[in-house]
C-alpha cells in the first residue's frame, strides 16, 4: 500500500466542478425566499473536476485492506467472502428507483422478497417469523428487546424490568438493554468459559423479562446447558434472546429456535455474505417464536387471502377498535392473531429497512441452496479449530476444548520480552494479513479473536499459521523491532491519545 | 459438485480434521446436544446458479411498476453521477469492515473525516459523527443526547410537522426509555411557537425538536425559538435536509445546539427505503455525549497526518450499559456515497440541484393550481415539495397519475397531498402530466 | 507502585477526600490513574449540582478505557477543576495535586464510612 496525504479539500480550486447539471429553464429562482431564511454564505465544499475526484478516492481506496484483498480473521465479525452476484443484483435499476411509500400493488416484487427472505430465515434458524426493518445488528438486539418488553407489558406484567447478560457477551448487549430502558443484571462464566449456571439459578424471579445469550458464545464455545438455562428462564417467565452475532457456525447445523430462543437477530452483514462497507450499512433481521409474532415492529409485510402483498403500518384497522393508541399494549383490545401490526412494539426504521442488504442476502441464500447450506457451518468451525490446534503451542490458549467459529488466545505463549496481543496485531499487517480482534473478550487480558470463516482455503490458513509462528519467535528474538511495527503499511502506530485530547473532527479546524 | 464459495477439498478437509485430531466434521460438534442437531433437509430453494439467480431476479423486478417520482415526503429522487456507484464499489472500501486498525484502514478514516467536514459545512455545526442508520433513528439519538446532556429532565417536545416516520421512530425509543414526548401542533402549517412557549412554560424539557423544511415542504422560520428553549435550559434541535442546507439558512444560525436528518438527498437512489444515511451533528460543548463513531485527524509516529477513530470512550465497547447509544457501526458506505456527491457537486452544483428543483416545484405548484383541481393549502415559502389541498378525492387524483406511470399527490394528511421535483424532472414532463391531470380528472 | 498520602480518605471506587473545614475536595488516586493510563478526559458535574454519597458525578476517559467517579460524600458542588477541561493528563502527572471537585458537605460523618492510607493501600494490593 502506498501513502496518500491529500484530503480532497486540499484539491480544490475556486470555478471546478465534479459534474455537469442540466439547463436550467424555469423562471423561479431560490432568491425569492425571504431573506431571512437564507444561507448568508456558501459552505466550503470542495470544488473539483470529476477526474480529481476519481482519482482521489482510488487513491483512498489504495490505502485500505478489505476481505478482497486478503485474510480478515477477525473473530466475532465473520469476514467471509463477499460474492460479487450480490452486487449486481443490488444494483438493478428496477428495485434502485421504487419509492417506499409506493402504492403497494406497484411494489409487489419487492414485497415479495420480504416475505421470501423472511420465510428463508425462518427455514434456517427455527423461528416463527421475521422483520427485516432493523438496520444493524445492535439494532436488531433493540428491537428483539422491545419485542420483548412489549410482550411482557401486554400481559400487564409490569415487573419485569430487568435483562441478563453474561460477562462475556458483546458490548453492544448491555447497550441495548439499557436504551430499551432494561436494567442489566450480569451473569458470570464458570472457568471453562460458560455460563455458570449455579450463578444464574438466584437471579431469576418474577423481575427477569429475559437473558442474552450469545450461542456460541465470545470465546467460540458453545454453551452446551443452553437447553437447562432455557427451561429455567422460562420457568421464571423470562424469554430468551439470542445475539446472532455468531450464528455462522451453526448455519446450516443448529437452528436457536430448537434451543429454546424466543427472539434472535442475525446480522445479514455477517453470516449472510453482504458487505460490511467499512462499517455498514448492514442488516439485522429478527425472528421471534409464534407468540412475539405480533409484537413485532411496523412496518410490516401482510399476506393477503388471494396472495397479494400489502403493509401493515400498525394503524388499527380492526373494526372494533378506535384508530391507533399509541399506549403500550393492545388498547384496541385486538386478538394476538392480528395482524393489522397494532400490538406492535411501535416503528424503529424511516421506512422497512436496507432494502439494498436484503436482495442481497437473498441472493446469497439462493447461490447457496439447501444442498450447500449445511456445509456453512462445519467448514467455519474446522477452519477455526484448525488454526487453533496449529497455534496453541506459541500461543496461550486459555481454554483447550474444540471451539466453534472462532477462538480466543491470551496472548504469546511466551510473553517474557514484553511483546503484546497489540504488537502480534500490528506485526501482522506487516505480513498482508488483517489483525484478529483483539483485547476482546475482557475475560483475558491480551485476548486475540481469531474467525478465519467457511470461504478461506488451507493455503490461506496455512499462510497465516506460517506467519503466526514466525511472529512468536520474532518476539523473542527481536522484541524492539516487533513493538514498533507495523513498518510496512502506509502510516506507522498514531497518535491516538492527542486525537482524543484535542479532537481534530473537520478540515476546518485542521488548517 | 464443488461450490463456489467453499475452496476445501476432500483431502484438504482430511488433513484438516487430522490436525485437530477428529474423525469427522461431525465431531467438531461433540458438544453440542444432540437432539438440537438439525438433520432434517433445510426448506429452502435448490442452489441456483449465478445465472439462475439473475433470473429469478429479473422476475422479481417486473413484479414492481417504475413509476416517475414526483414524491417526496421523506425520500427523494436526486439525480446519483456515474462516478458515485463506481468508487463505492471498489472492493477495498465495499469489504473493509469498521477501521479498527487505522494502519491499513487510511482509506475509510479519510472518507469520514471529509464527510464529516462536508457536514459540518452544509450544518454550520461544530462536530458530527460518521453517519447514523437514517434519518429517523438519526432523531431518536439527537433525543437521547438530549436527554444525556440535560441529565434530570424527563420530557421532549416534538413538532408535528416532523415527517410522521420521524415521530413515529422517535415516539418508539422513548415509550421505551421512559422518555415523555408532547407534540407541538402546527398552526397555519408551521410549529406553533405559542404552542412551544406554552409547553416551555410547563417546564421538565429536556429538549425540541423540529423540522428545517416540514412535512408541508414548508422552510420554517425559527425566530426566537432557540432563545426560548436554551432559556428553560434544554436544547434546540432541528432535523434538516442536508441538500437544501447549500441555500438555505443553517441550524447553526437558528442557534441549534444539535442537528439530525438524512443525508438521502445527497443523491443516494430510493432503493425502496433503503440504505440511505442519516447524520447527527452538534456543538461542541456536546461532543462528549455524540454517539456512534468519530474520526479525528492526529499524526502517526513519523509525524505523518492520518486519522482514526477517537473519543472512543463513549461507544459501547468501552462504556457498555453506560454508552450514549447502542450503536457500534455507521453507514460508513453511504457515507462515502454521499462525501462522492457532495465533492462532485461543490458549493455551485449543489445550489444548482437546488435552483431546479425550486423553479421546477414551483412551475408544478402553478400550473396544479391552475387545472382547479386543487387550491392552496398555505401560503408559506417552499424549496423542493410542497402540499396542496385538493378539490376532489385524492385516491382518483392518484389513480389518474399512475395510469401514465406517474407517483405523486401522496395524502400528508386527509385532503392535503404532497408533490416533489427534482433536478430529473423536465418542463416538457411538468406539462405534459399537468396537461393529462386537467384532461382527464373531472371536478 | 502507587502512592498513596496520610491525612485523607479514601473510597473503594478510588477516590480520594481531603476536608478543609465544611468542605470535601475531591480526586482520584495515584492508582486509579495509573490503572487508566493516559486521561484523554475528565467529565465533570456544573457547580450546584446536588450530590449523594455513592452518587455518579462524571467520568475520567483514556483512549481505551473509561471509568466513573462516585462522590464519597452527600452535599453540593461548589467548584470544579477546570484546568482539568484542557489538560487531563495534569491527574497522570500527580493525582493528588490536582482535585477534581469541591463539595460543600451536607452530612461530613459520612466521612467515617471511609478508609484511611493504610486500609486503601491494602485493598489496592489485593486488586
Amino acid at each position: 500500500m502506498k501513502y496518500y496525504d491529500k484530503l480532497i479539500f486540499d484539491l480544490s480550486k475556486e470555478g471546478r466542478q465534479g459534474y455537469s447539471l442540466p439547463a436550467n429553464k424555469w423562471e423561479s429562482t431560490v432568491s425569492e425566499l425571504p431573506a431571512g431564511l437564507l444561507r448568508s454564505e456558501a459552505p466550503a465544499l470542495p470544488q473539483v473536476s470529476e477526474l480529481d475526484v476519481v482519482r482521489h478516492y482510488t487513491n483512498l481506496s489504495q490505502m485500505n485492506f478489505g476481505v478482497d484483498s486478503g485474510f480478515y480473521p477477525l473473530g466475532s465479525c465473520t469476514m467471509k467472502y463477499n460474492p460479487k452476484i450480490n452486487e449486481e443484483i443490488a444494483a438493478n435499476p428496477v428495485f434502485a428507483g421504487l419509492h417506499p411509500l409506493q402504492p403497494a400493488e406497484t411494489v409487489q416484487g419487492a414485497l415479495r422478497l420480504y416475505k421470501d427472505l423472511a420465510a428463508a430465515l425462518s427455514a434456517i434458524t427455527g423461528m416463527a417469523e421475521f422483520t427485516l426493518d432493523p438496520f444493524a445488528g445492535a439494532h436488531g438486539e433493540l428491537t428483539g428487546l422491545m419485542v420483548i418488553r412489549q410482550y411482557h407489558i401486554a400481559r400487564g406484567d409490569l415487573k419485569r424490568t430487568k435483562i441478563i447478560v453474561p460477562d462475556s457477551a458483546h458490548g453492544t448487549n448491555p447497550a441495548s438493554a439499557a436504551v430499551c430502558g432494561l436494567d442489566i443484571v450480569q451473569v458470570k462464566s464458570n472457568p471453562v468459559g460458560l455460563v455458570d449456571v449455579e450463578d444464574l439459578k438466584p437471579l431469576l424471579d418474577d423481575t427477569i423479562a429475559g437473558i442474552m445469550m450469545t450461542n456460541p458464545n465470545t470465546l467460540g464455545l458453545f454453551e452446551k446447558d443452553i437447553r437447562e438455562i432455557a427451561a429455567l428462564v422460562h420457568a421464571c417467565g423470562g424469554l430468551l434472546y439470542y445475539d446472532g452475532a455468531n450464528m455462522n457456525p451453526l448455519m446450516g447445523v443448529v437452528r436457536p429456535g430448537d434451543m429454546g430462543f424466543d427472539v434472535l437477530h442475525l446480522n445479514l452483514h455477517k453470516t449472510f455474505s453482504t458487505p460490511h462497507g467499512g462499517g455498514g450499512p448492514g442488516s439485522g433481521p429478527v425472528g421471534v417464536a409464534a407468540h412475539l409474532a405480533s409484537h413485532l415492529p411496523v412496518p410490516k409485510v401482510v399476506e393477503a387471502e388471494d396472495g397479494t402483498l400489502y403493509i401493515a403500518d400498525g394503524t388499527c384497522k380492526c373494526a372494533s377498535s378506535p384508530e391507533g393508541s399509541g399506549a403500550f399494549g393492545p388498547a384496541c383490545g385486538c386478538a394476538p392473531e392480528c395482524k393489522c401490526g397494532c400490538q406492535a412494539c411501535g416503528q424503529i426504521s424511516g421506512f422497512m429497512g436496507n432494502f439494498g442488504v436484503l436482495l442481497r442476502a437473498y441472493t446469497y441464500i439462493l447461490m447457496l441452496g439447501k444442498q450447500n447450506i449445511k456445509k456453512v457451518g462445519p467448514l467455519a468451525v474446522l477452519g477455526a479449530n484448525y488454526i487453533k490446534e496449529s497455534l496453541k503451542d506459541v500461543y496461550k490458549l486459555p481454554i483447550p476444548t474444540v471451539c466453534k467459529h472462532e477462538f480466543v488466545f491470551d496472548g504469546l505463549a511466551d510473553q517474557s520480552t514484553g511483546v503484546t496481543t497489540l504488537d502480534v496485531a500490528k506485526r501482522l499487517l506487516d505480513y498482508g494479513f488483517h489483525a484478529p480482534t483483539i483485547y476482546f473478550p475482557l475475560l483475558f487480558h491480551q485476548s486475540i479473536m481469531i474467525e478465519p470463516t467457511e470461504t478461506e482455503s488451507k493455503e490461506t490458513l496455512d499462510e497465516f499459521i506460517e506467519v503466526m509462528r514466525k511472529l512468536a519467535q520474532e518476539a523473542l528474538e527481536s522484541p524492539e523491532y516487533f513493538k514498533e511495527a507495523p513498518h510496512n503499511t502506509p502510516v506507522g502506530r498514531l497518535d491516538e491519545t492527542t486525537a482524543a485530547r484535542q479532537p481534530i473532527l473537520r478540515y476546518k479546524d485542521l488548517v | 459438485m464443488a461450490f463456489a464459495y467453499f475452496p476445501h477439498t476432500e483431502d484438504d478437509i482430511r488433513q484438516m480434521l487430522d490436525r485437530i485430531g477428529v474423525e469427522s466434521l461431525e465431531d467438531l460438534y461433540s458438544d453440542v446436544p444432540q437432539d438440537v442437531i438439525y438433520r432434517e433437509e433445510y426448506d429452502l430453494p435448490d442452489a441456483m446458479s449465478e445465472h439462475e439467480v439473475r433470473q429469478y431476479f429479473e422476475a422479481l423486478a417486473e413484479q414492481n411498476t417504475s413509476l416517475f417520482c414526483l414524491c417526496g415526503l421523506g425520500a427523494y429522487d436526486h439525480y446519483s453521477p456515474a462516478v458515485i456507484p463506481h468508487i463505492i464499489s471498489r472492493s477495498e472500501f465495499l469489504t473493509a469492515y469498521t477501521p479498527y486498525q487505522p494502519e491499513v484502514s487510511q482509506g475509510t478514516l479519510r472518507y469520514i473525516f471529509e464527510y464529516q467536514s462536508m457536514i459540518t459545512e452544509l450544518t454550520g455545526m461544530d462536530c458530527t459523527n460518521a453517519s447514523m442508520y437514517d434519518g429517523a433513528t438519526a432523531a431518536a439519538e439527537a433525543m437521547m443526547m438530549a436527554m444525556a446532556a440535560t441529565k434530570k429532565k424527563t420530557r421532549v417536545l416534538l413538532s408535528e410537522g416532523l415527517l410522521p416516520q420521524v415521530v413515529k421512530v422517535v415516539k418508539t425509543y422513548a415509550k421505551f426509555k421512559g422518555i415523555a414526548v408532547t407534540m407541538i401542533p402546527c398552526l397555519d402549517g408551521v410549529t406553533s411557537y405559542g404552542s412551544l412557549l406554552t409547553e416551555l412554560a410547563v417546564g421538565d424539557v429536556a429538549g425540541v425538536l423540529v423540522p428545517g423544511i416540514n412535512k408541508y415542504g414548508i422552510i420554517e422560520d425559527f425566530t426566537g425559538f432557540a432563545d426560548a428553549v436554551h432559556a428553560q435550559k434544554g436544547l434546540f434541535m432541528v432535523y434538516s435536509d442536508p441538500s437544501s442546507l447549500a441555500v438555505i439558512k443553517t441550524p447553526a444560525d437558528w442557534g441549534a445546539d444539535i442537528v439530525c436528518g438524512d443525508s438521502q438527498t445527497l443523491g443516494i437512489p430510493l432503493s425502496y427505503g433503503g440504505p440511505y444515511v442519516g447524520f447527527l451533528a452538534c456543538t461542541k460543548d456536546h461532543v462528549r455525549k455524540l454517539p456512534g463513531r468519530i474520526v479525528g485527524a492526529t499524526k502517526d509516529v513519523n509525524g505523518k497526518r492520518a486519522y482514526v477513530l477517537t473519543l472512543q470512550a463513549r461507544e459501547q465497547h468501552i462504556r457498555r450499559e453506560k454508552a450514549t447509544s447502542n450503536i457500534c457501526s455507521n453507514q460508513s458506505l453511504m457515507a462515502l456515497y454521499v462525501t462522492v456527491y457532495m465533492s462532485l457537486m461543490g458549493p455551485k452544483g449543489l445550489r444548482e440541484v437546488n435552483e431546479l428543483c425550486y423553479g421546477g416545484a414551483h412551475y408544478l405548484h402553478d400550473r396544479l393550481l391552475e387545472t382547479g383541481l386543487f387550491e392552496k393549502a398555505f401560503d408559506k415559502p417552499f424549496l423542493k415539495e410542497f402540499t396542496l389541498k385538493t378539490k376532489v378525492p385524492a385516491q382518483r387524483i392518484q389513480d389518474a397519475l399512475q395510469l401514465i406511470g406517474v407517483f405523486g399527490a401522496v395524502e400528508v394528511e386527509p385532503g392535503l397531498v404532497n408533490f416533489c421535483v427534482t433536478e430529473k424532472v423536465s418542463k416538457e414532463s411538468v406539462d405534459a402530466i399537468v396537461g393529462y391531470l386537467a384532461e382527464e380528472v373531472a371536478l | 507502585m502507587s502512592k498513596t498520602l496520610e491525612g485523607l480518605y479514601y473510597s473503594e471506587s478510588h477516590e480520594w477526600v481531603k476536608v478543609e473545614g465544611n468542605v470535601a475536595i475531591i480526586g482520584i488516586t495515584d492508582f486509579a490513574q495509573h490503572a487508566m493510563g493516559d486521561l484523554s478526559y475528565v467529565d465533570m458535574p456544573e457547580v450546584d449540582d446536588e450530590l449523594e454519597k455513592g452518587e455518579e458525578f462524571g467520568a475520567v476517559e483514556s483512549v481505551k478505557a473509561a471509568s466513573d467517579l462516585y462522590s464519597p460524600v452527600s452535599g453540593t458542588v461548589i467548584e470544579i477543576n477546570e484546568e482539568l477541561e484542557d489538560a487531563p493528563e495534569l491527574l497522570n502527572q500527580d493525582a493528588f495535586a490536582n482535585w477534581i471537585i469541591k463539595v460543600e458537605m451536607s452530612d461530613p460523618s459520612e466521612l467515617e464510612a471511609l478508609m484511611d492510607a493504610a486500609a486503601y493501600e491494602s485493598m489496592c494490593a489485593n486488586e
